[in-house]
């Protein structure tokens, strides 16, 4: 873990309200986004973690309230320096037929990209080397839609690396992967945030996942934010049960000593994993 | 939108309702008045030498059947192609099916002595299933599958094929063009009861077809990989679906030739009105369809009378308020 | 950022691989332009060979030729040209917004709403009106339909499904009220319709060619400017928020051009918005969907068609003088079929 920096936070929702047509989503939230940590958006389906995280990205307007980005609202600024600053991937997003990793990646660099402006040597190197971290070099000329849920989750994410912004906020990243891909997302996404200094904030499902990845976990429910704090601070069973209205044992992992939650079987509660969005 | 089961069992009733009103008003209305009790008679007692009776079973009658079942195919066709090719723009025209038969039908009447709405149903239905039938091969990949973006493009390419063939031919040869241009427009009127009859099995057949596949069509609202999934062969879904909407199409072009608007519009109306699935779906769309297209030939007596204005007009007129009141209320 | 950047070679060859056939296929397609464009001069009902036209073009004299070749051809084969372009990359600009291949100017109603005050003014003002002002009759009913569909369809901003639901529902009562004018008007002049319709270049002029001009030299370069928040919309809205793009702005800058571009064609060439649906098919294939590319190709895909068709519609029935909007769907279409037919392994359509 590195030491805990004091850096003032750039990001932040202040008594934010948001909803779609009548439904209100988020209801009087406060955030600050730590800054050069990993922090993690948890809470039940229809909690608002989504739509907090874009009205902190400002793909959706919020009703009342509003997010500063650097001290300003982030609705008033030019939406493009926004962009140079702050890279959103959504949940699931699909790519056009036919367009190659290359392209789709080189996506990225449009907020440095002006008509009559355009460094094509630094572009080339960001695009290079957001492949590289990303593990997605090889793939370069392949097309986007032909590849596996993880290989295209890895080019997102170094379209998202190739904007070159401190923060990145990211919706869901890892969901419908395997285990294994989902844990050399967030090794990836926690070295970015640990040895590059960059702000990360997620939407997880996997509690354990979030548990053992985020320096800052946010607990949400009904439009709220319930607790906030380290793992070793907030997840624990009572919290769970809380927040999550989830059974569960929460032991420590004897190597690294963080927390774990293990549910309770007898009660054949909800299984604590159900990913949002898939079909009926 | 109509939700649970109730409402949407009340709203079809009321839907069949306005069906039943609007086909008793295109009996009794027009520059004859008919009152029930004639019309009730002309049927049970027919009497030839009653101009009443003589207007009721060779005009009204046939008309309102065909506009009837002219409005509910169409609806049911344009509601399967857009599900079966996924994409809301997508009418039977896209199968090439009107374009077809609208160059078989020129081809009839500048080059054969053919010409009354009689003898081109023939010529249309031919030109309708040879249209579509190019598309669905031209759409078939190496392997026989069915990418519906494929059947699009080739249905887009074979109208505007025929399109181009039939308007050459229209306007070189200015004489077929005044005697087709009525036919072009759409109409269900001067057409016979006995014309109905021979295309009867097409109707029946399709209709056995919706009933088998109501399921599979749902299916298809998913990707191809789900549908395989849930181990439905989609191309063989796709093939049979599309002959529902050639044997719908094909036979409502060839009764009442080309009346847009239906096939493209009802399905956005009663898909606002009952969602997306079939089993609600296509009874919805055969009632909505039915019923607009038998009002509008009702309103085309009045509009401009004693001149009708072709049924494909009004249909347009009548429905465009209405569908855009709903397309103004969707979310996405 | 600098992790492993010395690990990747520099590698950047498909891009490069795909910048050359861009290069090639644009010289190529301009070549052939050019080409026709002079094929096109020499050919008509008065023969003249290519000498006699170039040299009529160089140095203009006070000969038949020069009159047939300077007043006749050019300005219609000039006016074929920047329609062809005008549609194809109107419809390369909707295809792209509304990421639908079917969508073409007609789902917004600008074919429809020309042709719509089209017949109507042929119909009823062709007895007080010089029939010179069908252009600004018809362009005047291509912008107040696209008007009516972005306000209809407006609801807190707007969105590509529901403006084309509202589009495709106004263009059929628009088109309704065509062949209602068509079929009760007497039958002369419902034929001059249907062959405006129809779409034909017939008897074009300079100013004809001044007129669509101004047009094409505002909207496309305008367009351009576009193109690479377009390639990013492409990605969904949110992504391209994310990248900064102004999706609102953007999509309305474009849609603007889109309407004007092909507003401008069809008032000046009637409907052969064929042209818009089936150009940027071809130059997808040709150079693929990123926008910056698949514009200018589309457009000289959308020229040489438009060319060709007229060209076939001037001398191959002579001494008949056929519509082009005939020959674009007759020559169009049998070639996208071939395309079809010829990438039938390829899964992506």
């Amino acid at each position: 873990m590195p030491s805990t920096s004091t850096k003032p936070p750039r990001l932040t929702g202040e008594r934010l309200h948001a909803g779609y047509e009548s439904r209100r989503v988020l209801d009087g939230v406060d955030l600050a986004v730590a800054e050069g940590k990993l922090t993690v958006l948890l809470g039940p389906n229809g909690s608002g973690k989504s739509t907090l995280l874009k009205t902190l990205a400002r793909t959706h307007a919020p009703s009342a309230g509003r997010v500063c980005l650097d001290g300003e609202d982030i609705h008033h600024r030019n939406t493009r320096e926004v962009a140079q600053r702050l890279g959103i991937l959504p949940q699931g997003p699909t790519a056009p037929e036919g367009l190659t990793v290359r392209q789709l990646v080189g996506m990225g660099r449009f907020p440095h990209q002006r008509l009559w402006r355009q460094d094509a040597e630094q572009d080339a190197r960001a695009i290079r080397e957001a492949m590289a971290y990303a593990d997605v070099t090889d793939l370069a000329e392949r097309s986007v839609d032909a590849l596996s849920g993880g290989q295209r989750q890895r080019c997102w994410i170094a379209m998202v690396l190739a904007q070159q912004t401190d923060l990145i906020l990211l919706d869901e990243p890892t969901t419908f992967l395997d285990l294994k891909v989902q844990v050399d997302l967030l090794e990836l996404l926690s070295r970015l945030a640990h040895e590059h200094g960059r702000t990360l904030l997620l939407v997880l499902h996997d509690l354990n996942l979030a548990a053992a990845y985020a320096d800052q976990l946010v607990m949400m429910r009904d439009g709220r934010i319930e607790r906030r704090g380290s793992p070793a601070e907030v997840f624990t069973a009572a919290n769970l049960k809380t927040v999550f209205d989830l059974d569960a044992h929460v032991i420590r992992d004897p190597h690294s000593g963080q927390p774990v939650c293990v549910p309770r079987r007898s009660g054949a509660k909800t299984p604590q994993r159900h990913p949002e969005g898939q079909l009926p | 939108m109509l939700t649970g089961r109730f409402s949407r069992i009340a709203g079809l009733l009321l839907g069949l309702v306005v069906v039943a009103l609007a086909f008793a008003a295109s009996v009794m209305l027009g520059s004859t008045k008919i009152a029930p009790p004639t019309f009730a008679q002309a049927l049970l007692h027919y009497d030839p030498s009653r101009v009443a009776h003589i207007i009721i079973l060779k005009e009204r009658l046939p008309r309102a059947v065909i506009a009837a079942l002219v409005g509910a195919s169409l609806a049911m066709a344009g509601v399967l192609m857009q599900t079966v090719t996924r994409n809301p723009l997508a009418s039977p025209s896209i199968l090439g099916i009107n374009a077809g038969a609208m160059f078989f039908v020129v081809i009839a009447v500048s080059l054969l002595p053919l010409h009354t709405p009689a003898q081109y149903v023939w010529a249309a239905l031919l030109g309708a299933l040879v249209a579509a039938g190019l598309v669905v091969a031209l759409s078939r990949g190496r392997q026989g599958e069915l990418s519906s973006l494929r059947v699009v493009l080739a249905g887009v390419a074979i109208t505007a094929m025929f399109v181009s063939f039939s308007q050459g031919l229209l306007i070189i040869d200015q004489q077929s063009f005044e005697s087709v241009l009525y036919w072009l427009a759409g109409s269900v009127s001067g057409r016979e009861l006995s014309l109905v009859v021979p295309l009867l099995p097409f109707f029946a057949s399709a209709l056995v077809l919706c009933v088998l596949l109501v399921r599979h069509a749902n299916a298809l609202l998913l990707d191809d990989d789900m549908v395989k999934g849930l181990g439905m062969p989609a191309s063989a879904i796709k093939l049979l679906l599309g002959l529902a909407v050639i044997l719908l199409a094909g036979s409502s072009v060839a009764l009442a030739g080309m009346i847009g608007f239906v096939g493209l519009i009802v399905p956005h109306m009663a898909r606002g009105l009952f969602g997306v699935d079939h089993r609600w779906l296509l009874p919805a769309c055969a009632l909505l369809g039915a019923s607009l297209l038998l009002l509008a030939d009702v309103a085309s007596r009045f509009l401009m009378a004693p001149q009708d204005v072709p049924v494909g007009v009004m249909t347009a007129l009548i429905g465009t308020p209405f569908f855009i009141y709903l397309a103004r209320r969707t979310q996405a | 950022m600098t992790h492993a950047a010395f690990l990747t070679s520099s590698g950047n060859t498909s891009d490069d691989a795909d910048r050359a056939r861009y290069r090639r296929v644009t010289t190529l397609l301009g070549l052939l332009l050019l080409a026709s464009m002079t094929l096109s001069l020499s050919l008509g009902s008065f023969p003249t060979s290519i000498d006699q036209v170039v040299h009529a073009l160089v140095a203009p004299q006070n000969s038949d030729i020069a009159f047939i070749v300077w007043e006749l051809r050019l300005p219609r084969i000039l006016l074929a040209v920047l329609v062809g372009a005008a549609l194809a990359i109107a419809g390369a600009i909707l295809q792209g917004i509304v990421r639908n291949p079917l969508a073409s100017p007609d789902v917004i109603g600008i074919t429809s709403g020309a042709a719509m005050a089209a017949v109507v003014f042929l119909a009823l003002f062709t007895t007080s009106l010089s029939i010179h002002w069908l252009p600004a009759a018809a362009l005047l009913g291509a912008l107040l339909s696209a008007l009516l569909v972005f306000l209809l369809a407006w609801r807190h901003g707007i969105t590509p499904t529901r403006m084309v639901l509202v589009g495709i529902g106004l263009s059929a009562a628009m088109s309704a009220v065509t062949t209602l004018v068509i079929v009760i008007s007497d039958d002369s002049s419902a034929m001059v319709a249907y062959v405006w319709l129809t779409g034909s270049l017939y008897a074009a002029q300079w100013q004809d060619v001044l007129g669509i001009m101004p047009w094409l030299l505002v909207a496309v370069p305008l367009c351009l400017t576009q193109a690479r928040q377009m390639d990013a919309m492409a990605l969904g809205d949110q992504v391209a928020q994310g990248l900064g793009v102004n999706v609102l702005r953007s999509r309305l800058l474009l849609m603007a051009c889109s309407v004007a571009l092909a507003g401008a064609a069809v008032a000046f060439a009637g409907g052969l918005s064929f042209v818009g649906l089936i150009a940027p098919h071809i130059a997808a294939r040709l150079v693929g969907r990123s926008f910056t590319r698949l514009a200018p190709i589309a457009g000289l895909v959308g020229a040489l068609i438009v060319l060709y068709a007229d060209l076939l519609g001037r001398v191959a029935f002579l001494p008949k003088d056929l519509p082009a909007g005939i020959f674009v769907s007759g020559v169009g279409a049998p070639f996208f079929v071939y395309l079809l037919h010829r990438t039938r392994a390829d899964t992506r359509g």
